[in-house]
């Protein structure tokens, strides 16, 4: 049995973001971290690792420094690390990202037993796409939003998060499940992982090694290959400054209220 | 793969299409927001506009949506389409999407539709667009709209006609441009899908307008039963069960009043929200929160407001004791009134607050909820 968790490394979005003159992100400019629903999904993987003894597989499509982080979720415990990285691959959108992780994971095979994870979401982004279109690809059924997995035998029952309650669904192996930070907390890295996870095994598929598969076709990655295009990124304006009333007492409060009453507020 | 390459986007007259979800047999608020939506974008285009309704004895409830705008419903009623499945779902649409092909399809940016849209286009080969916020055909609507919201030179807003497409110029003017904050807003991109149809987007929950509803409309709508087949081995997952949340969920895309608290509440917690609750009363609103308070458990999820939570525009946004990060402003700058409390004045919140008072929320509060009972009853 195996587990193939996607794990992507994105810019940290909670600070201070730069932005280019032209539009675009200024990614030199902040700090590269692990996608953070994707550590759940990892620690969902160990968990079940735990429980079955499968093996544990991290694939990333990114350019090279991403291995820094792949080498972090080695040493939390996951067996192996792949990174997907090829010019050709650049500028891929969602269908297009989905497309090569689908080929990659192929290629390290989808049996009966295995489990593919991914994360909800990608904070870079925000789409949520890549893990239904890589389950789409290679024809697995899907959970999204699990914020629960119990495994017996070749079943899983996942508790499937709504905006309005939730789903209990069984669905057979092989899948493909999307995880939501309800769903556990990571653990950290072990001293013991620290000092192992340079010395286990870790692999690049390049263009090269995918160009043969049915999947890989320049009309199906990268940019060319890529469905949507952006037409015009920007930056939204900064709403006009408003008014500071002075003070904090009960005259400060009158004057707001008698104002939210003149506009027919209240 | 799918062998369904949808290049030829000329033969996609099928109309704009909206997925209207419904949940055990209710619409969902979404569906009539995309309705109104898809109608405005219909006229754009010269086309028409359909919902398509799935489900098991859904029948009554389609007409309604023409009251908002649809031309007809394509009604989907079967047993094994009772409760949402990835697998059934997805293909009962994309078969009915590929005999009537639709030149646009929106699904509303639940968690049921961020699962169903990127299933439906791996499947179909056409591109989509997550959690838009803004949508336009229209170059002249669309400048406008640029004008407004970006800080783009005018130059560049008005040399905006074409995108260079696998290295030649392409005409945009009937591209559906579908425009979504990215990196936790920070950016907003407009993208296109110029090569394939349907071009498909999900929407986010309340941030398009619903329609006055017009029982003439409603109506007329045209009730369309396509043919479809689907059988229990099309399914590979099974729904146990159905939990609906038990408490009362904040309405709070609907409120015309929301009063969210901050981390600022942190000192007396139970206090700062009752508070909130108070000062929400009075307002005749519900009480929100930042994600802060989300994550420290003092508030349920259902109550966060941002880029990851709900997108608000209240009538009134009172922010009490809240920083004002990117991701939170993400979801409320569009409220008409914004009124913040903060005892830092240079919190990020005050950039965008209509009124702000710079003091501790436990003192001021009080005070307002007094003054703002003071102002009604003199009225
Ligand atoms: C990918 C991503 C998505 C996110 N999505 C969201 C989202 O959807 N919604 C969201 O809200 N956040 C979101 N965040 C988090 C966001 O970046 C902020 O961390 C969060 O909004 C901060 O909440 P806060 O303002 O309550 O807390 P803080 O930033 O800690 O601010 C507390 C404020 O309270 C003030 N204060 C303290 N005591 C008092 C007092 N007694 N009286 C008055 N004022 C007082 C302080 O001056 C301070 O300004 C997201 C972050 C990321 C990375
Ligand atoms: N480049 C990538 N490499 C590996 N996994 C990815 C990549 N992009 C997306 N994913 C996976 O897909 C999930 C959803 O991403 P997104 O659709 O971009 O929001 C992420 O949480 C990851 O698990």
């Amino acid at each position: 049995m195996k587990i193939i968790v996607c794990v992507k490394q994105v810019p940290d979005t909670s600070g201070k973001v730069a932005v280019n003159p032209d539009g675009t992100l200024n990614r030199a400019s902040m700090a590269a971290i692990t996608n953070p629903d994707d550590l759940n999904a990892v620690e969902a993987a160990l968990v079940l690792k735990e429980q079955t003894g499968a093996e544990l597989i991290v694939v990333s499509m990114g350019p090279p420094p991403a291995e820094g982080m792949l080498r972090e979720v080695m040493a939390r415990g996951v067996d192996r690390a792949i990174l997907v990285s090829a010019r050709e691959f650049g500028g891929s959108d969602t269908y297009a990202t989905s497309q090569i992780l689908a080929a990659a994971i192929d290629k390290i095979g989808v049996e009966k037993d295995d489990i593919v994870m991914c994360g909800r979401q990608a904070i870079d982004g925000d789409t949520a796409q890549v893990g239904p279109q890589i389950a789409e690809k290679l024809g697995l059924p899907q959970v999204s939003y699990a914020a629960e997995i119990t495994k017996e035998g070749d079943t899983l029952t996942v508790k499937r998060m709504l905006e309005d309650g939730y789903m209990t669904i069984k669905v057979k192996t092989p899948c493909l499940i999307t995880c939501i930070k309800e769903l556990n907390t990571p653990r950290y890295m072990s001293v013991g992982g620290v000092f192992e996870c340079y010395s286990k095994p870790y692999e690049i598929f390049d263009y090269n090694t995918l160009k043969d598969h049915p999947f890989i076709d320049k009309n199906t990655i990268g940019l060319s290959g890529s469905p949507t295009n952006i037409l015009t990124s920007f930056t939204p304006p900064q709403k006009g400054a408003g008014m500071m009333l002075e003070g904090a007492d009960r005259n400060t409060c009158d004057t707001l209220a008698g104002i939210l009453a003149k506009k027919h507020l209240i | 793969m799918s062998t369904f390459n949808s290049s030829d986007v000329a033969a996609f007259k099928g109309g704009v299409w909206v997925f209207c979800e419904q949940r055990q047999g209710s619409m969902m608020p979404t569906s009539f927001e995309l309705i109104s939506e898809g109608r405005k974008l219909a006229d754009e285009l010269g086309t028409k506009l359909y919902g398509i309704l799935l489900g098991e004895g859904i029948e009554g409830i389609a007409k309604e949506l023409g009251g908002y705008g649809a031309d007809g419903v394509y009604v989907c009623d079967h047993p094994l389409l009772k409760n949402y499945t990835t697998d059934g779902y997805t293909k009962v649409i994309c078969d009915v999407i590929e005999e009537y092909k639709p030149e646009i399809m929106l699904i509303g940016a639940t968690n049921i539709g961020r699962d169903l849209g990127p299933r439906c286009a791996a499947r179909l080969h056409t591109g989509l667009c997550a959690d838009c916020t803004h949508l336009d055909v229209d170059m002249g609507i669309y400048k406008d709209f640029l004008k407004e919201n970006s800080t783009l030179a005018p130059e560049r807003i008005e040399a905006t006609n074409s995108a260079v497409v696998l290295g030649e110029k392409h005409d945009v003017s009937r591209d559906l441009k579908m425009t979504r904050p990215a990196f936790g807003g920070h950016l907003m991109a407009s993208i296109i899908c110029p090569r394939f149809r349907p071009a498909m987007a999900t929407v986010r929950p309340g941030v398009m307008k619903k329609a006055a509803f017009d029982q003439a409309k409603a109506d007329a709508c045209e009730i369309i039963k396509p043919q479809f087949s689907l059988t229990a081995d099309d399914m590979k997952t099974e729904v146990v069960e159905v939990v609906k949340a038990a408490k009362k969920l904040v309405d709070l895309i609907g409120a015309d009043v929301v009063v969210s608290v901050g981390r600022g509440i942190s000192k007396d917690v139970e206090g700062g929200i009752k508070l909130a609750e108070e000062l929400a009363e009075v307002l005749g609103g519900v009480v929100g929160g930042s994600r802060a308070t989300i994550d420290s458990g003092w508030l349920s999820a259902d109550h966060q407001v941002g880029q990851t939570g709900k997108t608000v525009h209240p009538k009134i946004y009172v922010a009490l004791g809240i920083s004002g990060a990117i991701q939170h402003k993400a979801g409320m700058q569009d409220s008409e009134c914004i009124i913040a409390v903060n005892k830092n004045d240079t919190a990020p919140i005050f950039e965008i607050a209509d009124y702000g008072i710079c003091g501790d929320l436990f003192k001021v509060t009080p005070l307002l909820i007094e003054a703002i009972k003071a102002a009604k009853a003199a009225k």
